[in-house]
């Protein structure tokens, strides 16, 4: 692709060069200890799928945004970025969060799981094979954050009935709706990874 | 999301120090925080994260349960002592957010997260409890989620936690540590009412931390529920719920501790419904009877009347499940 031709990718890229240029970071409160301590940016290191990923970030980046736009992770998607549709979800240290609602600098000296990080080469994770079997999707963009809620739900033991995976998958929603065969795919993949 | 400074604390006592500049703000799980920071409804220049302050313990001691400000709604809702002897506050927990939120969010965070009005979630409307003085649309605009008791001429948001209502009904005290030394603030005291000052929302003063809830362990408690009405099944804030403590001998009512979420701009112990209740047999005229004291203040605005029938029948509903567990 040539330089007159960018990718969408690069465009946002770019755009979020400028905006993070353009804004001036607020001053420092006066208080001499906050001083000292206090870093506007910061040198963080995340891990992610197992490598550790070295950083300078504005304290304000999102978890989601570091994944996203600096590390290069863009499976972990970006939805509503206010915490209602779970497009983002990944898991820290094995439990399932929402990557909008946290601050990369946060989670630093965490083991963060992606999209990315659930298949091993080319064998999918049975969570990701069972969305498959039960077509578990329609457009995709849920998905990822469907998968990562799913790995999660398995490993937490909430998928005695279709009632308890609808009510502990409740938190990652669908517009195309494909919630029975969402629910269907949970089921099946518990049932392979007991 | 405006830029701000950040700082982790390792320590309450240096978190509190930092805190009393009025530009920091705390930050734990940040569920609610930076939703309103990503809208512009709060702005700080400073955020303290205490998420890594050893606070997030829970355990029993000397007839209580003793929960860490830290300490993550799931974790809580799970814990054995917490199920067993308080299942009111299990059950308000998980009826809580989504299982990804309630992964994140602290209990400290979740007593202070801000009202879900969408007036006061939109910073180009006014709103007295972000702007003290701009006005209230709420009083003759949307109101079907707002408040039926409890609210002024100045707002009738509704407080949207679950668990404070839980710890209302449980009597439970929040701990805190200030420049000023540590306290203990009674949840009754602890949110204020609205009056002309819908602004100031609890009685923490500035860079106050939250340390830890205590809950009274009681015979009362081990016999408690909680019961919440949304608008659909699950991950959704209560249009009315209600957490009950009944303590029955035969049919009569010994003991009982009621109160409630979605009605009023803060969690709404029913003192009045008790008392219709207390040392009477638990029956359809009580029940009846303790609906009616629950709303004989209710002042409903245009849209929101329907709460006043259905929390006095969310309120029957639970009740009924003590007549018939006994």
């Amino acid at each position: 692709m040539s330089e007159e031709d960018p990718t969408r990718r690069t465009v946002i890229k770019v755009g979020a060069a400028v905006a993070a240029v353009a804004t001036a970071a607020p001053a420092l409160p006066d208080v001499a200890e906050a001083k000292a301590a206090v870093t506007d940016t910061a040198r963080i290191s995340l891990k992610v799928n197992g490598v550790t990923h070295r950083q300078e970030l504005e304290a304000r980046v999102t978890l989601l945004d570091a994944l996203r736009e600096r590390i290069g992770l863009t499976g972990t998607k970006k939805g509503c970025d206010r915490g209602e549709c779970g497009a983002c979800t990944v898991l820290v240290d094995g439990r399932r969060i929402k990557s909008c609602l946290t601050l990369a600098v946060m989670q630093q000296g965490r083991e963060i799981t992606t999209v990315e990080g659930l298949a091993r080469g080319d064998a999918l994770h049975p969570v990701q094979a069972a969305f498959i079997r039960n077509d578990g999707f329609q457009c995709g963009f849920c998905t990822p954050g469907q998968l990562m809620s799913a790995v999660a739900c398995v490993h937490e033991g909430h998928t005695g009935s279709d009632d308890e995976i609808r009510e502990w998958m409740s938190g990652n929603l669908c517009r195309c709706g494909c919630y029975p065969n969402i629910v269907a795919s949970v089921r099946q993949a518990a049932k392979e990874m007991s | 999301m405006d830029a701000f400074a950040y700082t982790r604390a390792d320590q309450p006592e240096r978190a509190v120090r930092l805190a009393a500049d009025p530009r920091a703000r705390y930050i734990a799980g940040g569920t609610d925080l930076l939703n309103l920071m990503k809208d512009g409804v709060q702005r700080h220049d400073h955020l303290i994260d205490i998420s890594a302050l050893p606070l997030a313990d829970v355990r029993e001691s000397g007839g209580r349960i003793r929960l860490g400000a830290l300490s993550r709604m799931s974790d809580v809702a799970v814990h054995q002592a917490v199920r067993r002897r308080l299942p009111v506050l299990s059950q308000a927990l998980l009826a809580g957010a989504s299982p990804q939120v309630r992964n994140m969010a602290s209990l400290g965070g979740n007593l202070l997260q801000r009202t879900r009005c969408w007036y006061f979630r939109d910073p180009t409307m006014p709103c007295n409890r972000r702007e003290p003085g701009s006005g209230c649309p709420a009083l003759d605009g949307l109101n079907r989620w707002h408040a039926i008791v409890g609210g002024s001429d100045h707002c009738i948001a509704v407080h949207p936690s679950d668990l404070a209502v839980a710890l209302t009904a449980l009597d439970a005290t929040v701990r805190t540590l200030s420049a000023e030394g540590p306290r203990e603030i009674p949840m009754a005291g602890f949110y204020l009412p609205p009056g002309d000052t819908p602004h100031l929302e609890t009685a923490l003063r500035q860079g106050e931390l939250i340390t830890g809830i205590d809950v009274p362990v009681t015979e009362l408690a081990a016999g408690s529920t909680y019961l919440k009405v949304r608008d659909r099944a699950t991950f959704e804030f209560a249009v009315v719920s209600v957490a009950a403590l009944v303590r029955l001998r035969g049919e009569e009512v010994r003991e009982a501790r009621l109160a409630f979420g979605g009605i009023a701009p803060r969690p709404w112990r029913s003192e009045a419904a008790e008392q219709a209740l207390i040392g009477r047999p638990l029956n359809a005229a009580t029940i009846e009877a303790a609906g009616a004291a629950l709303v004989r203040d209710a002042r409903p605005r245009a849209h929101n009347a329907f709460k006043v029938p259905l929390v006095q029948r969310a309120l029957s509903d639970i009740l009924g499940q003590f007549g018939r567990n006994r």
